[in-house]
């Protein structure tokens, strides 16, 4: 069932994405593949690193930062250090790094090396969720055709960089995504998130220097080396440079992902790229960043999709996964399924996340059977409150900044909905 | 009122009744020779640990791979991973804990992971799960469980099956793909997503 497939003025991710056999690296090459290694190898490294930074790439896996100031951040010197992948994609809505590693392998490996680079890291990591047992093979067999081309792995191109690629494969747990969480997990430990600082750029992996990246972020790299990072930046919008694919999930009509140029307004990605909510429906709310950025509704649908812009409409542009709910479905039950989700995935450490999240749960559930009173609403606002910032890494803050804000927008939905259970108790 | 889950003596806390004993020492670091471990297993684990600078970074690819060989991490699959890996039981136990993938009792050997996060659950995975459930019945071959989400919304509702996604699914499919396992067939085969383009490589040849 081929899905037609609108795509962005200028596709840079999604260019190749539908060419058979794009995940050997014959084909890949045909397409211009390991040309920018090339030529970022025979850069030096801090050349490597302006580039990126001039392109004014900003992280794809959540926060956005910079990813080239993000690289420059590691200590040079005679020390191991590390690259990091970070293929735990596990935010809810989120399928964008499952399709690039699946179908196009070869350009993370060419980010990698090129990161790894400009890190001067001899060691990279790929973690990739353990769900992911189809793209992990697909990635197996890319790393073994790159290793053997002499891609990766000692002398890369007979020059003097030397790195090695190990994947990764975790075993099911959404905290491995953290990336303090992630290097403990790699580490062999329970997956805990760390206290920072320091930061894993000083500290991370083994007590080395970790530069830590998202999928997205270093599939991207290879094309900024190839275009240059000035032109890469003319893409998008000041701030939020580059184009972007777009995860977008739930009531519309096509749910897949889109590359869009950022800075395209959000009405154009979930309309007309995804069709829209089923006829009939109006968009009630959505979450633009996956499950942990706060909700938006309809009123918002204009706000042009790029990391500012979010920013100021109060919410953020996380994963870039936006999840669209049609007024067919109570906001409750919203609030509900992610509240259960962010409980079972609490890892337990901080006591704000570990209790609020429990009591989040609770406090829905009273409301859904009629026994809440109008005071509960504001205790569980309070409950949100104080998780924000006072963990040590932003699980907790991922539920309470969408329920927090699921409260503010539709409490008198939540109002109506527990009187009329308390009314349908009392008969 | 909404009742609360109450264990022995009305504590709320499961287990707290089943603490440990105090009085026996902690296992060690099992013996080498008194530990038998499947050759292909300890070749499997040996490998993985000559991957990483630290050899306890194999702790979750080595528990992955007991868990093929035993079908869940078994006391005795723990102690094998202990014994090559020179690590304790417990701690082996505490990571095998904290993971969802990994089975801490025996289950049925096909795995039917449903995804009903807040995508999926939107275009119906909760009917679908109780549909799945209702086609199984009680078939202990078949190890049905709730997921989070597993990274493939624009399939949903979708179901990971063996590893292998599937989707998007109707409620009418939760018998067929019951009946495709319960048959040693591959289930649902036009709904794998490798079907999608270029998804798979070989699925072009």
């Amino acid at each position: 069932m081929p899905r037609a497939r609108p795509r962005a003025a200028t596709p840079i991710l999604l260019r190749d994405i539908d060419e058979p056999g794009l995940a050997t690296l014959e084909v890949y090459e045909r397409r211009g593949g390991y040309q920018a290694m090339r030529k970022a190898l025979a850069m030096d490294q801090a050349a490597v690193v302006a580039e990126l930074d001039a392109s004014g790439l900003r992280g794809r896996g959540g926060a956005g930062f910079p990813a080239g100031r993000k690289a420059a951040f590691l200590p040079q010197g005679d020390m191991d250090r590390y690259l990091v992948c970070n293929a735990d994609e596990s935010e809810p809505g989120t399928f964008k790094d499952r399709e690039l590693m699946a179908k196009n392998p070869h350009m993370l490996i060419e980010g990698i090396v090129i990161a790894a680079h400009a890190a001067g890291a001899s060691r990279a990591f790929i973690y990739i969720r353990g769900e992911y047992e189809q793209q992990a093979r697909v990635l197996d067999a890319a790393l073994a055709e790159a290793a053997a081309a002499g891609y990766i792995g000692e002398r890369i191109l007979g020059g003097s960089f030397s790195c090695s690629v190990v994947l990764h494969r975790g075993a099911g747990a959404y905290i491995c995504g953290e990336e303090t969480g992630l290097l403990d997990s790699l580490e062999g430990k329970r997956g805990n998130p760390r206290l920072k600082p320091p930061f894993p750029a000083v500290q991370g992996l083994y007590q080395g220097p970790t530069l830590i990246n998202n999928v997205e972020t270093l599939s991207t790299m290879p094309h900024i080396i190839a275009m240059g990072g000035a032109e890469y930046a003319k893409l998008g919008v000041s701030g939020s440079t580059g184009t972007k694919v777009v995860s977008v999930s739930g009531h519309v009509q096509r749910p897949g992902n889109y590359e869009i140029e950022l800075g395209t307004p959000s009405r154009e990605i979930i309309f007309d790229l995804a069709g829209g909510p089923p006829e009939g429906r109006q968009v009630k709310l959505w979450f633009p960043g996956g499950s942990s950025s706060p909700v938006l509704t309809a009123a918002d649908l204009d706000v042009p999709y790029d990391f500012d812009s979010l920013a100021k409409a109060g919410t953020m542009l996380g994963s870039g996964a936006i999840i669209v709910v049609d007024d067919s479905t109570p906001v409750l039950d919203v609030a509900l399924k992610l509240a259960k989700f962010y409980r079972h995935e609490s890892c337990g450490k901080c006591t704000p996340c570990r209790e609020g999240t429990n009591w989040t749960v609770r406090m829905l559930e009273r409301i859904d059977a009629g026994e809440a009173t109008p005071m509960d609403l504001d205790i569980m606002a309070s409950v949100q409150e104080h998780i924000i910032g006072n963990c040590l890494c932003v699980l907790g803050d991922a539920m309470a900044m969408p329920i927090g804000s699921m409260i503010a927008k539709f409490r008198d939905e939540f109002e109506a909905h527990m009187h009329s259970r308390q009314l349908a108790g009392a008969l | 009122m909404t009742r609360v889950t109450r264990f022995a003596h009305g504590s709320r806390v499961p287990g707290w009744d089943q603490a440990a004993d105090l009085d026996k020492d902690p296992a060690g670091v099992p013996d080498p020779a008194l530990v038998e471990v499947p050759a292909k297993l300890r070749a499997e684990i040996e490998a993985a640990m000559a991957l990483y600078p630290d050899r306890r970074s194999a702790a979750l690819p080595a528990l992955a791979a007991a868990q093929r060989v035993h079908g869940w991490c078994s006391p005795e699959a723990i102690e094998q991973v202990a014994c090559v890996m020179r690590l304790t039981p417990a701690y082996l136990s505490s990571v095998a804990t904290f993971y969802d993938m990994f089975e801490l009792e025996p289950v049925g050997p096909h795995s039917v992971y449903v995804c009903t996060n807040i995508s999926c659950s939107l275009r119906g995975a909760d009917a679908l799960y109780d549909a799945i459930e209702q086609a199984a019945g009680d078939d202990p071959q078949i190890n049905l469980r709730h997921f989070e989400c597993l990274g493939a919304c624009d399939i949903a509702p979708m179901v990971s099956v063996d590893q292998v996604y599937y989707g998007p699914l109707e409620l009418a499919d939760a018998q067929r793909l019951v009946d495709d396992l319960q048959a040693g067939r591959e289930p649902i085969p036009d709904l794998a997503l490798s079907r999608l383009r270029c998804a798979d490589p070989k699925a072009n040849a």
